[in-house]
This record gives C-alpha cells, sequence and structure tokens, in this order.
C-alpha cells in the first residue's frame, strides 16, 4: 500500500538536530512531519537513554525537555520510516515496517531540513569480522537496548571522544574494561583538552569518565592490530595491541573499536546538494545549495550536541523566513570546537597497513582488501568484485576505502538508498513531475526566544 | 525485576525483559546472526541499523535489521545456519 502525505516542512531524522528543527518550524506555524529510521526519537546520542530524573536534581533529562517541546509544538514524528528516496521536485518516499508487515509512504514537501547524522568510522583489520568485535557507539547501543555486558572483560579502542563516554557506560553496566586505547597521540590530544577551558561543560564530562574508569588503563597511542578466535570457537578470546614499536597481547570477552564518525551524506547527494569536502555545503542559515533544502547536524561537520541542536534552530526558524544574530554567532564558535577534534583525532598513517591481503574489507560481500587493491577506484571495484554493492551500500567498506586507498565516494547516488521490497520501486513517482518550491525570498531577524 | 517476555530464536524459547531489541536477544542466546557470503559466522557490528550485518529472518520475513527490532512475546527468529 502506498500513501501520500504532505507537509510544509519535511525533516529526515530525529535526533537533537532534527527535533530541534521540527519543533521551531512548528511553533512558527508551519506544519512539519519529522521521519526517522528508529523505532524511538533522540539520534544515536539520546539512544534508547533512559531519561528519569537525576536523583540529585530535579531538572530534566535534555532528551525529555527537547521530546516534550517538540509534542507541544503540533510537528508530527513517525517513527521506523526508512528514507529510501527523495527528489528536489518536493518528496520523498519511506519504507515503514512494522514487526509483521511494511509499506511505502510517499511525503510531499515544501521545504526540506535533512538531519541524517553521523555513523561510526570501521577500519578493517585481520580478525575485525568475528562475533565479539563491535563498534565503539555499536556495543553502547546494544547494551542500551538490553545486551548485558556485567562481568564481561571489554577493550575499548580506536579514536574520538566516544571512547571514554563509552567505556564509562560500559563500567556503569557492570563490564570490566581491560583497555581504553586511543589511537592519537598525546602530543595532539593535550592541545585539544587544554582548549575545552572554554567549554567547562565538556571538561567535567572528561573528569567523570575517568573517575569511572578508575580500574580501567588509558593508553594514547596505541591501536589494535588483530583480534584473535578461540581456538574451539569463532568468538573473539583476545586482542593484538602496538604502539608503534612493540606489541602485546591482551585478553578481552569483546572489543569495541570504532575510528570516530563519519557524515550520512547519502540522502543529500541523492538529492543533488553540493558537498564540501566530506561535509554537505551549508551558509550561516544552513541553506545547502539546493533551494528549499536544509541541512543540520552532524551531515555539515562533526562538531557535536550543542552545535547540532543550534543549527537545527536556525533551519527551523529559517523556513519560516527568520534568523536570530544570537544563534548564528554561537554556531559559529562550535565550528572551532569542530575544527580542534578533527586535528585531536585524525587518524595515524600507520593504521592504513592494518588489513593484510586476506583481511576482508567490504562485509557484505566477503571482498579482501588484496582483492580491491588489483582495481584504480570504486567503479572498476564494484564491477569486478562487487565490494560496497551489499545491503549496506558501501556505507562500512566505503569510508574504509577511501582512508585506506584514498578512493573518493561516487558522487552520483541512486535511488534506492536502502535495501526496499522490490514493489517499493514499483511506485508512480519514479518519473518525477515538477512540483513547485516555496521560494525563501528574504530571512528576516527575530528577537523571538528560540 | 523488569517484565519479561519469551521468543522462539531458531526454535529455542528465550526470555528477555522487555525493551530487549532482537539484536540484542541474539547476542543473550550465543547465536550467530548470519553465515556470511564465505561461510564466516557473523554478529551485529553498529548496533544503529546502518551495516545490515544483524539482518535475520523474524516472523518469517528475511533480511529484517535485528538492531532495529524490538522483541515481542510470541516472536520467532531464525539466523538460518
Amino acid at each position: 500500500m502506498s500513501q501520500d502525505i504532505s507537509s510544509d516542512v519535511l525533516v529526515i531524522g530525529a535526533g537533537p538536530a532534527g527535533i530541534a528543527a521540527a519543533t521551531i518550524a512548528a511553533e512558527q506555524g508551519l506544519k512539519v512531519i519529522v521521519l526517522d529510521d528508529n523505532r524511538q526519537p533522540g539520534g544515536q546520542i539520546w539512544r534508547n537513554l533512559s531519561t528519569a530524573h537525576h536523583p540529585s536534581t530535579s531538572k530534566r533529562h535534555p532528551k525529555q525537555q527537547a521530546l516534550d517541546r517538540l509534542y507541544r509544538s503540533g510537528a508530527q514524528l513517525l517513527t521506523r520510516r526508512v528514507v529510501f528516496n527523495a527528489s528536489a521536485s518536493g518528496f520523498a518516499e519511506a519504507l515503514h515496517e512494522t514487526a509483521t508487515d511494511s509499506n511505502v509512504e510517499t511525503f510531499r514537501f515544501q521545504q526540506l531540513i535533512l538531519a541524517t547524522g553521523a555513523r561510526e568510522r570501521f577500519l578493517p583489520f585481520p580478525g575485525w569480522t568475528l562475533p565479539g568485535v563491535f563498534g565503539v557507539g555499536g556495543l553502547q547501543a546494544l547494551t542500551r537496548a538490553g545486551y548485558p555486558v556485567a562481568g564481561k572483560h571489554i577493550a575499548v579502542t580506536g579514536t574520538g571522544p566516544l571512547l571514554l563516554a563509552v567505556a564509562a557506560h560500559l563500567v556503569a553496566a557492570g563490564a570490566t574494561v581491560t583497555t581504553v586505547a586511543e589511537q592519537a597521540p598525546m602530543l595532539k590530544l593535550a592541545p585539544f583538552a587544554a582548549s575545552l577551558w572554554r567549554q567547562p561543560a565538556k571538561l567535567v564530562q572528561g573528569a567523570r569518565y575517568r573517575t569511572k574508569l578508575r580500574s580501567a588503563t588509558y593508553r594514547t597511542g596505541c591501536w589494535v592490530v588483530k583480534a584473535i578466535a578461540s581456538p574451539d570457537s569463532h568468538t573473539l578470546s583476545a586482542i593484538h595491541m602496538t604502539d608503534g614499536t612493540r606489541t602485546w597481547t591482551e585478553p578481552c570477552d569483546l572489543l569495541a573499536c570504532g575510528y570516530y564518525l563519519v557524515p550520512n551524506t547519502e540522502l543529500a547527494q541523492l538529492l543533488g546538494c553540493a558537498l564540501r569536502g566530506s561535509f554537505v555545503q551549508t551558509d550561516a542559515h544552513q541553506r545547502t545549495s539546493i533551494l528549499g533544502i536544509f541541512c543540520v547536524g552532524e551531515p555539515t561537520g562533526i562538531a557535536g550536541l550543542e552545535a547540532a541542536i543550534m543549527q537545527g534552530k536556525i533551519a527551523g526558524l529559517a523556513c519560516a523566513g527568520k534568523s536570530t544574530p544570537k544563534l548564528l554567532r554561537r554556531v559559529m564558535k562550535q565550528q572551532v570546537f569542530a575544527k580542534n577534534l578533527e586535528y585531536a583525532f585524525a587518524l595515524r598513517q600507520e593504521l592504513r597497513s592494518l588489513p593484510k591481503q586476506d583481511t576482508i574489507v567490504c562485509r557484505c560481500e566477503d571482498v579482501t582488501f588484496a582483492a580491491m587493491q588489483a582495481y584504480h577506484g570504486w567503479t572498476d571495484a564494484k564491477l569486478q568484485t562487487r565490494c560496497g554493492m551489499g545491503p549496506c551500500q558501501g556505507r562500512v567498506c566505503g569510508p574504509a576505502a577511501e582512508f585506506l586507498l584514498g578512493w573518493k565516494p561516487p558522487i552520483s547516488m541512486r535511488q534506492p538508498l536502502y535495501p526496499v521490497p522490490l514493489r517499493a520501486l514499483s511506485s508512480p513517482l519514479a518519473s518525477t513531475s515538477k512540483v513547485a518550491i516555496n521560494k525563501i525570498e528574504g530571512i528576516e531577524s527575530t528577537k523571538e526566544r528560540i | 525485576m523488569p517484565e519479561t517476555l519469551a521468543l522462539k530464536i531458531n526454535g529455542q524459547l528465550v526470555e528477555v525483559p522487555s525493551g530487549t531489541s532482537v539484536a540484542a536477544a541474539l547476542l543473550i542466546a550465543s547465536q550467530p546472526f548470519r553465515l556470511s557470503v564465505i561461510g564466516e559466522p557473523r554478529a551485529a557490528l553498529c548496533g544503529m541499523g546502518i551495516c545490515f550485518e544483524c539482518r535475520a529472518v523474524v516472523n518469517g520475513r528475511a533480511h529484517r535489521r535485528t538492531c532495529q527490532l524490538f522483541c515481542e512475546a510470541g516472536m520467532t527468529v531464525e539466523t538460518n545456519l
């Protein structure tokens, strides 16, 4: 069954940025619909987070505050919607899946806000396909969804501020975190830590994580080179770690390994929005290169929660033709923080030699590093090896190949962006008709409280 | 104690607290999620619906991302191993 639903503003992604954008746009009197792939709103940072009151304060969790305001705003939230197609002519198609059924819905919009977030970057190394090896955010998400880790010995490795946060989360869930290994050298991390004095909240948060992690060893300039299976099974039993000169073995039950974040820009690319480097290009009002399409949060640059929320508010206001200089100034400050993060957690060159010839890089199609190295870029390699053509559509091996082989992701993107049943593609919208998009002439300044 | 519910994973009855994702239930039951193209056992990686490593047959429907689905009483999950 196919359904048609119209709105003034369609927001794709109900993380902090999307929630903020939808709330503000709806409060301005616009008809707003927000779609999300997940069962619950909140994005990855607020995923399955318990929002119970903190015992020491009567303040509600920021997630709960944001959701309460979203629900009050009149914006309509629809979860479990996988957007697999969209067109700048004014529609998006989503697959709505329940436990027993699935159907395609068509959303017509006047303006579109992309808040598609980011995903973890994975780098292949021998043994990374073993059960027991997870992403860092991955293990946190699974734990929050009911995977009990109490009593497990876990190594948390890779790069980025998420390592300490997740390690603290795992300890709180009863696990023993044996090691937290950050690939970035202290030399690069120290200036980043020093720059945090401008952001006291982040510094306090970091200190809290360290207190929880008393028993774990925190190492910088170290990374995992191999995951070892127990001799009798295909499950993880130990890892080989290195600091570049010395290599040693550490036993563990689980490994959480992730190399920071990559933006989800597929939908923006499908719509024809211009990129700047790996990110979606936007102006100060979060407008992309395509009229009537905005982008907020991590797809525009990995700048964290506060920046994402501010960008959401800016886009929500801009949809109503308004802006506030205060917000625009604050978001600029956060961009400095993003630059510092990028420098501090830049991937070291040694990680390029992590995969061996027989290490699988494309997990969907089991394509090895050697098989991919034989080609010069995506087009040839896809045709000859099927790498990047499995169900994840290159979301995992794409960023890995970019780092390991220097392969730029393909510029042209085609629908469906996610695997969908064949009948989902037989929609009459496959041939696109032009729908007028309301032109946003000028953006006026507002003093309203946002 | 949280409320629990029972589902069938590869024919075995498994009891989990309500609010558990199907991926978490498969990990609790120590079941690999799928066999890869060359026959390696695989399990969930990203936990957020991106990598498709956790896909399984749920209520008779193939290729469901189990990390994005929550357990329901009487659900059947098969990993086709």
